[in-house]
């Protein structure tokens, strides 16, 4: 316990005070290794989100701890980058000062003003979004933004990404092309990733592992799959090796069995 | 329907002529027809409001022709009102002024006025949504205080202030605060949690967040205060100033309803209603180019 590079140790979250609140998260333990790629996927209103938000800091856990490279989480940080669900890009500022006015926060007496400049041109790159740096979100596609929102998370350098059922909005052609883009960034990077999904194939395509949560109240880890698929991974290569076919259905199961339990 | 007429039109001159001349001649057609286009849009924006203003003026001449005691008619406000209508800009010294200068001082005032209530509102409206002690302790005294008729305070700042003009500025001040106070407040409040978390995950210091994400978030709303209260603030100096005489909008309208002079007040009147519209738009401009599209996401 307490030695990979992210723990998440006994975790608990209940809302509105400890005794009469309503218990959202119980005993949550997961650790997750540098560079790694770690999905959670459950059904809605099971806590992922909740689970993220306290890894990232925004909520605060009432039993147990987060701890990121030997540190407690307390607050939130840009060490902890989050890609919000639906991009919560600042729409009074272009595409190129939203990434730079993080650019600005984590980086200020530490680079150049020259520096700033060309690391913001640098991550907006690594999305493809440079050629549209002088627009206001308004103006370009919900893909488009999760792209932005995806270089101002990684223009923090975080030790761990988070991603928040960031393709969710999306429509499925510009979901592939963006999950693309995630892997290959992924590769390049080798960042580490935890991701909520609620979509099997993102879950099995793109992770490690995937971490399954049983349904709330009092919401847990159910069932932890790796997928031990080599990488680079083709998304028309991979969905017929065994691998991903033994994985999706392990994810699916799960997700059917819960659902019949909750109707019941 | 009436495009393919147009097309039709253009068209049939030109298949006549010989096939040189036609790549000469598409061009100017296809500009004559947009001309065409552009000049039905124009009439159509532009034909209803005449036609209304005309049927106004119409019912008014005819109403008014058979009452000559009462509210004089439009040709009658034209032949007794021509000399204010025409001249605008006279100065005869005091307050024998044209219409223009009038209007000019009322505006000083309210743009004193109203410069003072946006910068207070404004900063009591960030206190007020963001501190819930504060809004707390203030919100029912802007509660009780915002219903107070603006023509109340004029006795109050009179008894307070002793001289005319601040009083004038006073009673502005106090009628177009509260709405900026408001809107500004609700703004502050309904800034979006997931901007407020933009702000968390960068740590971003109080003052830079104010600066950043709560005022650019709130703009909007700052605005529709801004926009109600320049309003209200024009209905409050004309109001004030037929109270406290001297030049002025107000006090012109005043001075010549002791002279009997229905045709002027008219004229006056129309003045006020243009003026206010055009502080309105002028206030609606600013906003949409401050907020920059902060309300479209």
């Amino acid at each position: 316990m307490g030695k990979s590079y992210l723990s998440i140790e006994n975790v608990g979250v209940t809302f509105g005070g400890r005794l009469a609140g309503s218990e959202v998260l119980r005993g949550i333990d997961l650790q997750v290794n540098q560079g790694e790629f770690v999905s959670i996927i459950g059904h809605s209103g099971c806590g992922k989100s909740t689970l993220l938000n306290v890894v990232a800091g925004l909520l605060p856990v009432t039993v147990g701890a987060v701890i990121l490279d030997k540190e407690a989480v307390e607050a939130p940080g840009p060490e902890r980058a989050v890609v919000f669900q639906n991009h919560s890009l600042l729409p009074w500022l272009s595409v190129y000062e939203n990434v730079r006015l993080a650019v600005d926060q984590v980086f200020r007496g530490k680079k150049s003003r020259a520096e700033r400049h060309q690391w913001t041109l640098h991550n907006l790159d690594l999305v493809q979004m440079v050629h549209a740096k002088d627009k206001r979100p308004a103006e370009i596609s919900g893909g488009m933004k999760q792209r932005v929102g995806i270089a101002r998370a990684l223009a923090m350098e975080p030790k761990v990404l988070l991603l928040d059922e960031p393709f969710g909005a999306l429509d499925a052609l510009t979901r592939a092309t963006l999950q693309d883009s995630v892997m290959e960034i992924h590769a390049k990077l080798g960042n580490t990733v935890l991701m909520i999904t609620h979509d099997v194939d993102e879950a099995v395509l793109l992770s490690d592992r995937i971490v399954m949560m049983t349904n709330g109240p009092a919401a847990t880890i159910g069932q932890v799959q790796g997928v031990e698929l080599p990488r680079p991974r083709r998304r028309l290569e991979v969905d017929t090796h065994p691998t991903y076919i033994g994985a999706r259905h392990a994810v699916v199961e799960f997700l059917h069995n819960r659902r019949l339990r909750a109707a019941a | 329907m009436a495009m393919p007429a147009a097309n039709q039109d253009t068209a049939a001159p030109v298949s006549l002529v010989p096939t040189g001349d036609v790549v000469a001649l598409r061009p100017r057609a296809r500009a004559a027809e947009r001309a065409r286009v552009a000049a039905r849009q124009v009439a159509a924006t532009v034909l209803p409001p005449l036609v209304g203003i005309g049927l106004l003026l119409a019912l008014w001449e005819l109403f008014a022709a058979n009452h000559p005691a009462g509210l004089p008619a439009p040709s009658m406000i034209w032949m007794e009102s021509r000399e204010i209508i025409l001249h605008p800009f006279f100065d005869r010294g005091g307050v024998d002024k044209g219409l223009f200068w009038h209007v000019f001082t009322s505006l000083k005032r309210v743009a004193i006025g109203f410069s003072a209530a946006a910068l207070v509102g404004i900063a009591l409206g960030v206190l007020v949504g963001a501190s819930k002690v504060a809004h707390r302790a203030l919100d029912p005294i802007f509660q009780v205080l915002r219903t107070v008729p603006p023509l109340a305070w004029l006795p109050i700042s009179l008894a307070a202030l002793h001289q005319a003009n601040p009083s004038a500025l006073f009673v502005i001040f106090i009628t177009a605060i509260w709405p900026i106070i408001i809107n500004t407040a609700v703004g502050v409040r309904n800034v979006p949690q997931d901007y407020r978390n933009v702000g968390r995950v960068l740590r971003l210091s109080p003052i830079a967040f104010f600066f950043k994400i709560l005022l650019p978030a709130a703009t909007p709303y700052i605005f529709t205060g801004l926009r109600i209260g320049v309003g209200m603030s024009w209905l409050a100096i004309v109001a004030s100033e037929m109270l406290l005489g001297g030049v002025g909008i107000g006090f012109f309208i005043w001075d010549q309803y002791n002279s009997s002079r229905i045709s002027d007040i008219v004229v006056a009147l129309l003045w006020v209603g243009l003026v206010g519209y055009a502080l309105d738009r002028l206030v609606a401009l600013l906003g949409r180019i401050v907020s920059r599209g902060a309300s479209a996401g």
